[in-house]
């Protein structure tokens, strides 16, 4: 049976390095040592970050590389391949000689995985759209997490009737179909005539703007946050730690932020990256039904929609947001799963 | 158990009651949303939006319309839909069917696939199948379904239609099954693979989870012990707990999807669900089709969860009602 050597496994800090005493490594800095030594979850959260990186380039790439502005319709552009100038979309190629085909994968700088049914390069799109996608995704789960958290500490630790009242609340979000909720909610803010935009105080939301479906997909999920969180809270109000601290006499804001707060922390920074892949998700299927992001505004969701009525032409245009939505849903995935391993490797739920 | 049953048939009466309520605020307290006018089409003239607003009695106080609604809804049972001036609830009688032939279809493949595929995980550790297994599950709950089906439709109906593999495959749409059940199997294969990827992911690791937390419990050691074989251990001792979890899980997502969660699924292959008919009816702004199609929701859900938390109670005794 091997001995059990504190100093070895880096738990502690011995005297040489603190100069003189024996301290114990914060359980922060031993989870982070922790996630250092998951080279999988290290190597997800690489793959997120390149593909956030990508996505912020996208200004770059139009202008440089793919040289139009994927927002303007280019229905009679041309462009040059190898010395051949072509017309990016192209009459007469279908069965009879009838209706318009846009121009497939060049493979070059230009219309790199070709153009969609407007001219458009698509490849260029699908890192604008990368930028939405990406911005509603983190912006919703960062929102869902915070409001889940304030509420699950406000009701769990008070208990009572205030208790009550939020998690019925919540109880009634989410008895709600989640679609249900945020498509009637994008609907009914998004059916509006022109020339009557929401105003939310000073803050005008024009029907382009990606706050409306960041709010929507943010608010629909606080249920699913809250309840672990609150019941946490509810187990930690138990606990001696809090007993002692109330006998030094704590009061409760103390309680809250001094004690409980930090403990449920830990819950919260892992769910962030599972929230964050799950809102990604529910933002392409909003955007992709006409309810999410819209135009003049791309995201993977609409790109996806723009490919749908040539998918058996140029199947390409639906092809390739797809793919990035699942390359970052997954490294968001694995990311999430080492982060739990690292915060909380006594939970028996490991997915190793 | 009787006291039980009772306050959750309240509870789910009250949820149902302040859901109408809700949706009701939501549609009609919005600012800018004016039913009668998008009614009216382009460029209306006040007065057809009169006739209009009288004509559907949106042009009487909040309070009464919600009454009249549910009057018409639950009472007198004719409640007209908006967009098609017909009847709501043979609407969603008529669809009710194809949703559930979807998802009692998917359900069955997934609960099958995801218990192979956890229980293999699970008794395959510390071999190369374990992690491959779970990289694949994982796999499976990264991809948007509408967009896994956008795929398969484009190779079972395009690209590779023409050999013998998918040849088979319908145009897309749904047959019923008494009109001729060749053709509501064929048209419904794909929609229940792509439907059951997502939960064969996501159901197979909470499976392998389970198993390997209840692994180290007393009793699976206990009954190791006692020299039965490794297989009875598993089966008799060790998956009975960890499908708890799995059960109640299973029964939530179920409701969800007969709810109408579906409705991803039911667009990309076209099958005229309730999910599409709740789709069709938001963005058409259909406030009777939408009260109908949420009241079926909500209640499916609120019935699901109600029915797990009653077998959960069943199977644990150790989490029985107070």
């Amino acid at each position: 049976m091997a001995v059990f050597e504190p100093e070895a496994e880096g738990l502690v800090l011995d005297a040489e390095e603190t100069g003189g005493d024996i301290v114990g490594r914060s359980p922060w800095a031993l989870a982070g040592r922790r996630l250092m030594r998951n080279k999988l979850a290290l190597g997800a959260l690489a793959l997120f970050l390149a593909i956030v990186a990508v996505s912020l380039s996208a200004p770059f790439y139009a202008t440089h590389v793919a040289k139009t502005d994927p927002f303007k319709s280019n229905v009679t552009g041309t462009v040059t391949i190898d010395g051949k100038t072509v017309d990016v979309i192209q009459q007469g190629t279908g069965k009879l000689g009838l209706g318009e085909t846009p121009i497939g994968p060049t493979w070059h700088g230009q219309f790199f995985i070709g153009a969609d049914g407007q001219g458009r390069d698509v490849a260029a799109r699908v890192l604008y759209g990368g930028r939405a996608s990406l911005f509603i995704g983190v912006g919703s789960a960062f929102l869902a997490c915070l409001l889940a958290l304030i509420l699950a500490l406000v009701a769990g630790y008070s208990g009572g009737t205030i208790d009550l009242i939020i998690s019925r609340l919540m109880d009634l979000i989410w008895a709600f179909p989640l679609y249900l909720l945020a498509i009637s909610l994008a609907t009914v803010l998004l059916a509006r005539p022109l020339d009557k935009p929401l105003k939310v105080g000073p803050v005008t939301l024009n029907p382009g703007s990606l706050w409306i479906p960041l709010v929507i997909i943010g608010l629909v999920y606080v249920p699913y946050v809250f309840r672990p969180i609150r019941g946490q809270v509810l187990s930690l109000r138990e606990k001696e730690f809090v007993e002692a601290a109330v006998a030094q006499g704590a009061g409760s804001f103390r309680l809250v932020f001094r004690e409980i707060l930090p403990n449920v922390l830990s819950t919260v920074i892992v769910l962030l990256p599972l929230m964050i892949a799950t809102t990604i998700l529910t933002e392409a299927a909003l955007s992709y039904l006409s309810i999410g992001v819209q135009p003049p505004q791309a995201s993977w969701g609409t790109i996806i929609e723009d490919g749908q009525g040539l998918l058996y032409t140029r199947p390409w245009v639906a092809i390739a947001p797809g793919i990035m939505i699942v390359l970052t849903v997954l490294a968001l995935n694995v990311f999430g799963d080492g982060l739990r391993d690292a915060l909380d490797p006594r939970s028996k739920v490991r997915m190793k | 158990m009787g006291t039980f049953v009772v306050r959750r048939l309240l509870g789910l009466i009250a949820v149902m009651f302040a859901l109408t309520v809700l949706v009701f605020l939501i549609f009609f307290e919005t600012p800018g949303v004016d039913p009668a006018r998008l009614m009216a089409g382009r460029h209306p003239d006040p007065q057809t939006i009169a006739n209009i607003k009288h004509e559907f009695g949106l042009d009487r106080p909040l309070p009464v319309q919600y009454v009249l609604m549910m009057k018409h809804m639950f009472v007198s049972r004719d409640l007209i839909s908006y967009s098609t001036r017909t009847k709501v609830i043979p609407e969603i009688i008529a669809a009710t069917p194809v949703t559930l032939s979807l998802v009692i279809g998917a359900a069955i493949i997934w609960v099958i696939f995801s218990i192979v595929l956890g229980l293999g995980a699970a008794v395959l550790r510390g071999t190369i199948w374990d992690p491959l297994l779970m990289v694949l599950a994982l796999i499976g709950i990264s991809m948007p379904v509408f967009w896994l089906g956008e795929i398969v439709n484009l190779f079972t109906q395009s690209r590779w239609h023409n050999f013998f593999l998918f040849s088979w495959v319908p145009p897309l749409g749904y047959t019923p099954l008494t009109q001729d059940p060749f053709l509501w199997f064929k048209g419904l294969v794909f929609p229940w693979l792509t439907l059951s990827v997502l939960y064969v992911g996501f159901y197979a690791r909470v499976l392998r989870a389970n198993l390997i937390e209840t692994e180290s419990e007393d009793y699976v050691r206990t009954a190791r012990s006692k020299g039965i074989s490794e297989r009875r251990v598993l089966v008799r001792h060790n998956l009975r707990t960890s499908m708890i979890t799995f059960v109640s899980l299973f029964g939530l997502d179920f409701g969800i999807l007969v709810a109408g969660g579906a409705l991803l699924v039911e667009v990309v292959f076209g099958l005229p669900g309730v999910g599409l008919l709740t789709y069709h009816s938001l963005t058409g702004l259909d406030l009777p089709v939408i009260m109908a199609t949420v009241i079926y929701g909500a209640f499916f859900i609120s019935l699901a969860s109600a029915l797990v938390d009653l077998l959960y109670a069943w199977l644990d005794p150790r989490v029985r009602p107070t």
